[in-house]
């Protein structure tokens, strides 16, 4: 990755609390930072509660960021947004959500969902042009014109989600944010959608945030891969790096837990666990610690230190 | 399991599908304008075809018949006092000598106009106030279900009390009195629909495309709320006519020559052992008029439903 290219989305130090009561306050995402290039898949892994999907919500400000700094397209959008601003994040970055059957208003034809976006920012001018739109982006998205005037719940699973995929591209989107886009779907089913993804992004050159917990999955899409852990960032790199030379010991134990495709290895795979209480790590003191290239791992000094000796003696 | 030990597993042998696959095998369907659909669906529906039919012969009836019979309403005459069903009083007269059949007719009308008022209260206080304060939640809710409690707790009688000192006893009196408190019910199941479908992915959806509250409010949510509410508004109409009975009875209603079917009902009722017809006319008209209103309500809301389409 050449240096001169900006990112289409630079995430620093963004924080995302939420006050439960006063004296308690959930820290969904701690400080967290990450670049997105254009065209490039970022993979955002972690267990349930580590604050992927938060830290995606926060980004297209569903939520009001408590700190930290979003820019996307060189404009910050993490603060009081200008007129200009808030058309720029409500078109240029697009959302894929995780329930295909809780996306979709049950009220509402096929046609009016996808061209939900397009009635918003008054794109069209003739009632012709919407339809033919809506007609096209349901071709890109393999389905047909004649499915437009159906209800939701007269697809399967997998239909419904390409059409949350057309609904976020019919803005032809800088960056699509998935979140947990095919983890309600069935594993061949997944494979459809990734793929598809994976074409509109070949022909679009959009930038895409993937939230998932599925590694392979995330594996097989993504150029770098963030780790996240209680709403930090512990790991970070392309995704070579990460599946190669895994720094961290939560990164570890969640590479650890992929189960393999041939029977023999699978029965000899160890899971790694993995307790942040008794790790003896402490996410807080830790700085970003550099490994090789890009990949970085967070640590204190000496946690670093100790986990690149384990690293040796691996080797 | 013995053989697997041998395999050997090479990178060819898994290979992607890709998008190779044919989902695209389905049948058209034709665009059928909303409005039309609804309509194809209620007609299935007999029970509420049923409903919309008597509601709507109880309306003509209602308009039409004080008008046509040569009796007035309030026309006294003590030498026909309390017949029965008879060719000259079809539904016989009450213990002044007034014309059942005309009394009735002039009672439902009213009746009626109590009824839709009800609805109009409801939809256009109850829903609104519910909507605003369950969309807008934190402080504005906060307020606004303190307002609705305060008004809740004053007993009624004593916000009728009130207002008898400023107001003629009339059927103004009785919509203004039913704007005090029909709407809470309704606001608050407004209110509990909208906190529940407001999280909802979809209306998430809506809004990371830009929508406005305006937007949200109209398009993604009321249309998901409805049949909830037609439901509520059809259930509050019985409540609504009883309680214009009960106004009347307390001298904030109807003045005395005037007749609703609640106050036939009232009246009849101290004839009850002598002079069953009295009571049993206005019951049934009432009766036929509540069960077509609940028919016709569950049938339009099964029609404004898409989901149901396959039933």
């Amino acid at each position: 990755m050449s240096e001169t290219v900006q990112p289409i989305l630079e995430v620093e130090n963004l924080k995302q609390h939420f006050k439960v009561s006063r004296r308690f306050t959930v820290k969904a995402v701690d400080g967290v930072s990450f670049k997105i290039y254009p065209g490039q898949t970022y993979g955002l892994v972690g267990e349930s509660g580590s604050g992927k999907s938060t830290t995606g919500r926060s980004i297209i400000r569903l939520y009001k960021p408590t700190s930290g700094k979003i820019i996307f397209n060189g404009q910050d959008i993490s603060g009081k947004m200008s007129e200009k601003d808030i058309k720029l994040l409500r078109t240029k970055m697009q959302m894929i959500f995780q329930d295909p059957m809780a996306c979709l208003n049950p009220r509402m034809k096929v046609i009016d969902i996808i061209g939900e976006g397009l009635d918003i920012h008054h794109l069209y001018e003739t009632q012709e042009e919407r339809t033919q739109t809506v007609y096209q982006m349901l071709n890109l998205v393999g389905l047909s014109k004649e499915h437009a005037m159906r209800y939701p719940h007269q697809f399967s699973g997998g239909q419904r989600q390409r059409i949350g995929i057309a609904r976020a591209l019919i803005m032809d989107p800088d960056l699509i944010i998935a979140d947990e886009a095919i983890s309600a779907l069935d594993v061949s089913i997944q494979a459809q959608v990734v793929n598809l993804m994976k074409n509109i992004q070949r022909d679009y050159g959009s930038a895409i945030l993937f939230i998932a917990h599925d590694l392979s999955m995330v594996k097989y899409i993504s150029d770098h891969i963030g780790v996240l852990h209680l709403g930090h960032m512990v790991e970070s790199g392309t995704t070579d790096e990460i599946f190669s030379n895994p720094i961290h010991p939560y990164t570890k134990s969640l590479l650890s837990a992929i189960p393999e495709p041939n029977p023999v290895l699978e029965k000899k795979r160890t899971s790694l666990s993995y307790d942040y209480a008794t790790s003896g790590l402490d996410y807080e003191a830790g700085t970003e610690h550099y490994v090789s290239d890009t990949h970085y791992v967070l640590a204190t000094d000496d946690e670093f230190a100790n986990m690149m000796a384990q690293q040796d003696i691996i080797r | 399991m013995d053989e697997l030990k041998d395999i050997e597993f090479l990178p060819d042998d898994f290979e992607f599908i890709g998008n190779n696959q044919d989902i695209m095998k389905d049948e058209v369907m034709p665009d059928i304008p909303f409005w039309l659909d609804v309509w194809r669906r209620f007609k299935k529906n007999k029970g509420a075809v049923i409903g919309a039919v008597v509601i709507i012969f109880i309306i003509i009836m209602a308009i039409f018949m004080p008008m046509l019979s040569s009796y007035k309403f309030d026309a006294i005459d003590s030498s026909q006092a309390n017949q029965g069903l008879s060719a000259t009083h079809w539904f016989g007269t009450d213990n002044f000598g007034r014309d059942l059949w005309v009394r009735t007719w002039t009672g439902t009308r009213v009746s009626l106009v109590v009824a839709f008022a009800a609805i109009a209260i409801d939809v256009v206080v109850g829903v609104t106030y519910g909507m605003i304060s369950g969309y807008f939640g934190g402080m504005v809710d906060q307020v606004m279900q303190r307002i609705q409690e305060i008004l809740n707790s004053i007993p009624t009688l004593v916000v009728l009390t009130l207002l008898m000192t400023v107001l003629e006893a009339s059927l103004t009196t009785i919509i203004f009195a039913l704007m005090f408190t029909e709407w809470i019910g309704m606001s608050r199941i407004t209110r509990a629909q909208v906190l529940q479908i407001k999280e909802e992915e979809f209306v998430l959806a809506s809004r990371t495309l830009g929508a406005s509250s305006f937007f949200i409010i109209f398009k993604e949510i009321l249309p998901n709320i409805y049949s909830q509410l037609i439901v509520m508004s059809m259930m509050s109409i019985p409540n609504a006519i009883f309680y214009e009975a009960y106004l009347s009875f307390v001298g904030l209603g109807l003045t005395v020559p005037n007749a609703s079917l609640g106050v036939l009902i009232n009246d009849g009722f101290t004839y009850f052992l002598s002079y069953p017809h009295m009571v049993a006319i206005p019951v049934i008209v009432l009766g036929a008029l509540m069960l077509s209103f609940n028919l016709f309500g569950d049938g339009l809301r099964d029609a404004l439903d898409p989901t149901m389409k396959e039933m």
